[in-house]
């Protein structure tokens, strides 16, 4: 059927089965290829968009379950301040390597320092251990989301409020 | 392209004028030291356009190892340009054109990139550099000798007249090619050796980098394949009723031995298959069990092998010996899995046909998709795209046959997608590996001679034939017996090949991967017995390899190997020559009571001769000892009635973001020749991990993945 979402601002009309992820929706209808497909069963955190500021896997978020949410993917992360300060840490430690992962790396970590700009290891463990690099990035990602932190404490003193996007 | 033959045969640099206005330099990527002759041929390409930018294009692939940013580094240094000015290009498939030196096909693997080009890129750059100096200073009638070239420009130093390459290409292309172009003195370099800003980062972190999976041809359909869940097993009959119904399913393709859903979009082709019903021919591996294969390389432990090393006499030293070690190792078939599951695209008609893909091996992925669809090759066109990793699973062209004999049935492009679990249980595994040392010891536990089988399959064979001689894999006794001073060594390759239909292949580390572990497992518990500390004992031992020692000395330093650890925890070192380099990692790992291993640190110093960007090196080492910490813990495929149990990261259980231990790399200064950085960190990780495990509990560690207590029962 028919319907329309708000994906990264903008509305979409896409005709779609109601139970196809929006995985699929982003990457086969709308041409939004950074969401990354990497095992379809929630456990390799490649796919991750935000949901109403919440990080999902949209391997396994059928296209009914979004509603009217707002739904933002890693094409629109530099219009967040938390974004941008992630994109910053990512370049200057070179955190990529193969890449493929990245994309669900920074929308969990975004999705993190969106509530707290100062987290522990222990907070950054217990969101970054459902995205896989097997490329072996842990150490710089670690790195980058507290140098991101650290940008974001610079600029707003107070922790800002959950779903800050745009 | 028109080529001026100026051919200089001692560096094959080819100069000639492209489109009337751009230099072009064209050079061969050096050449195998056994190879007969060198091609003739230039295989990769500087090319500086009327408007000053300057293309490279390189037969090598960027799979995450930085290949374009270093490569991009070196020309530039040499050029006296920007290196972040400049504009990297993949080159195009072409086994002729654009073998790689040292492995002879169009390959990126072996951690052989930098290495077999370095000295190459340098001098088609050196050339260019002195072609453009020459022309301007034949302009301005000046001696070349007054004149410098500084960042894209040629200066005349006394006069202070200057010129752009772009305005010199023309009258450059004129000039001879220098025989023996002159290279900058190290001491002078500005780019090699500094840290440079990866070219590839931007788009890797906006979603714009396109990888295999992203291609979208106008047009694209999309198809799920599923081959035969039994290892060469065949279709014996389908039924598509129910699959044809799915809405968005458009065609039901079937092969010899798989089966693809083609659709509108990849949920209903997925759909699709789950509705396929296909009845398949089992064949003769039905009951096949990893037992099966275990007993089969334990088999052939007990067959003598083909003799890849035999230095002095270790039957006599035996014999001589005051006591003697003996010691099997176990190590079991890994999967790859890749974050980018494979895939490939094309679009096939009756003239010719497009293909695109993420391979580690180009050519070969040409000729894959000329075969499946029947064309001929120059009738195929490959567009290489980033890999989302490689780890030698691109190196093979599996992927890329089975989708060309898809898209061969279907009209218009198709992107042929392997789900995660058709990925993981249709690899090109590293297979099963063992392995029994015997070590004579004197009186003193100083090893007099060394005894090594090595029990694995020949993949060389069917890989890259140049890697094997007289039978043997020369990869896979690589790094078997150890940078150590031992007067007589003997080691056997006894051949063990996985039923057929089971492949195997190149695992990130390939020989060293399995041998380090050995090696360095064997070392380690001689000096637990000779009652020595376990880097004292190597260092004794390291008389004829002075870098590996003192890259052993830096990481004593660095992980203060001498300061006693809390009880449960343990440190333990490995040393090794590989790859072109020479490094010493220490593992930090505690160990709980009830055995589950965690690794805390691991510190790794690093000799890999002249380093061209030292963070892209720090990364790859860093990477790589993830990987094979992830190995050591917890990676491990099993077989049963001739299907592999594992097909998601729920059961193949990789390394994640809080088990990953915290890494530091420290690299050892050197004008050597550059040596390989991408797989060494995982083959030194591993050994430094199960030498952990031992100090942490005195329980040697002879089986991978590592299983204590109840860890292991839990694993059963």
């Amino acid at each position: 059927m028919t319907r329309s979402i708000s994906i990264n601002g903008q509305s979409q009309e896409v005709d779609v089965d109601d139970d196809m992820p929006m995985l699929w929706v982003l990457r086969d209808v709308c041409g939004l290829t950074g969401t990354k497909y990497g095992c379809g069963i929630a456990m390799c955190g490649a796919c991750t968009i935000h949901v109403d500021g919440a990080a999902r896997r949209s391997c396994v978020t059928p296209v009914q379950l979004i509603g009217g949410a707002q739904v933002r993917t890693v094409e629109a992360l530099h219009e967040s301040e938390v974004g941008r300060a992630l994109q910053r840490a990512w370049r200057e430690l070179e955190v990529p390597q193969c890449g493929y992962c990245q994309s669900g790396q920074l929308m969990s970590a975004a999705a993190l320092l969106t509530t707290n700009t100062t987290p522990s290891d222990a907070e950054i463990d217990a969101v970054m251990a459902g995205n896989i690099c097997r490329c072996g990035t842990y150490g710089r990602i670690r790195a980058g989301i507290k140098l991101a932190g650290s940008y974001l404490g610079k600029q707003q003193p107070s922790t800002t409020a959950a779903g800050s996007h745009g | 392209m028109s080529t001026v033959p100026n051919l200089s045969r001692r560096n094959f640099l080819v100069a000639s004028l492209v489109g009337g206005s751009s230099l072009m330099i064209g050079f061969s990527l050096g050449s195998r030291a056994q190879a007969p002759s060198p091609p003739p041929t230039p295989n990769a390409f500087i090319k500086i356009d009327p408007q000053g930018r300057v293309t490279l294009f390189m037969p090598y692939v960027e799979m995450g190892q930085g290949a374009y940013t270093s490569q991009a580094q070196i020309v530039a240094e040499e050029l006296e340009v920007d290196p972040a000015a400049m504009i990297l290009e993949a080159a195009p498939a072409d086994e002729r054109l654009y073998a790689s030196p040292l492995l002879g096909g169009q390959i990126t693997g072996g951690s052989l990139s930098l290495r077999g080009a370095w000295l190459s890129m340098r001098s088609a750059g050196a050339a260019a550099r002195m072609m453009l100096i020459e022309a301007a200073a034949r302009k301005w009638q000046v001696r070349s000798g007054s004149c410098r070239a500084e960042n894209g420009r040629v200066i005349h130093t006394a006069s202070k007249r200057s010129l752009g390459y772009g305005e010199l290409t023309q009258a450059a292309a004129r000039l001879p090619v220098p025989q023996s172009p002159v290279l900058k003195n190290p001491k002078d370099f500005r780019v090699v050796g500094k840290p440079t800003p990866r070219v590839d980062t931007p788009e890797k972190i906006n979603g714009q980098a396109k990888y295999g999976m992203d291609v979208r041809p106008e047009g694209v359909r999309y198809a799920i394949v599923s081959a035969s869940p039994v290892f060469n097993g065949k279709v014996a009959s389908i039924d598509d009723s129910a699959a044809m119904a799915v809405k968005g399913v458009r065609q039901i393709v079937r092969l010899d031995n798989a089966v693809a859903v083609v659709a509108d979009n990849t949920w209903a082709a997925r759909k699709g298959l789950n509705a396929l019903k296909v009845t398949w021919d089992e064949g003769t591996n039905r009951g096949v069990s990893t037992a099966d294969l275990v007993a089969a390389a334990d088999a052939a432990l007990e067959r003598d092998g083909l003799i890849a090393l035999n230095t002095g006499d270790v039957r006599k030293a035996e014999a001589a010996a005051a006591n003697r070690y003996e010691q099997v190792f176990r190590l079991p078939m890994l999967a790859h899995a890749a974050m980018e599951p494979l895939n490939c695209t094309l679009h096939v008609t009756s003239e010719r046909c497009e293909v695109w893909c993420g391979s580690q091996v180009v050519g070969r992925a040409q000729k894959a998709a000329a075969e499946g669809t029947g064309l001929p090759l120059d009738k195929v066109v490959v567009h290489n795209l980033f890999l989302g990793g490689g780890f030698g699973r691109r190196l093979e062209h599996d992927y890329v046959l089975q989708a060309a004999r898809i898209a061969k049935q279907v009209q218009g492009p198709v992107k042929v997608i392997w789900t995660r679990e058709e990925d993981m249980q249709h690899d090109y595994y590293r297979y099963h590996n063992h392995s029994r040392v015997t070590v004579g010891l004197d009186a003193a536990g100083r090893p007099v001679s060394w005894r090594h089988r090595v029990v694995g399959p020949n993949i060389m064979e069917r890989f890259l034939p140049v890697y094997q001689k007289d039978g043997i894999d020369l990869d896979i006794v690589d790094c078997a017996s150890g940078p150590y001073d031992i007067p007589n060594v003997f080691v056997d390759f006894s051949r063990n090949e996985p039923p057929k239909g089971l492949a195997c292949g190149n695992w990130r580390g390939v020989g060293p991967t399995r041998n380090v572990f050995i090696v360095e497992s064997v070392i380690d518990d001689l000096a637990h017995r000779a009652k020595q500390d376990p880097i004292e004992y190597r260092r004794s031992l390291l008389s004829k390899a002075p870098r590996a020692r003192a890259a052993l000395d830096l990481v004593a330093e660095k992980s203060n190997w001498s300061t006693p650890l809390a009880p449960g925890r343990g440190r333990g070192v490995a040393v090794f020559e590989g790859f072109g380099s020479h490094l010493a990692l220490v593992a930090e790992t505690h160990v709980s009571p009830s055995g589950v291993v965690r690794v805390e640190r691991v510190v790794c110093a690093v000799d890999t001769g002249l380093v061209v960007n030292p963070d892209i090196v720090r990364a790859q080492i860093e990477g790589g000892i993830t990987f094979g910490v992830s190995a050591a813990l917890r990676e491990h495929v099993t077989v049963a009635n001739g299907r592999v149990q594992q097909a998601n990261f729920d059961s193949y259980q990789v390394l994640r973001m809080h088990e990953a231990p915290q890494v530091e790399v420290h690299i050892v200064a050197s004008n050597e020749a550059p040596g390989g950085v991408g797989e060494p960190g995982t083959s030194g990780a591993i050994a430094a991990v199960a030498n952990a495990v031992f100090a942490a509990t005195g329980k040697r560690v002879t089986t991978l993945p590592i299983q204590l207590g109840l860890s292991q029962e839990a694993r059963a």
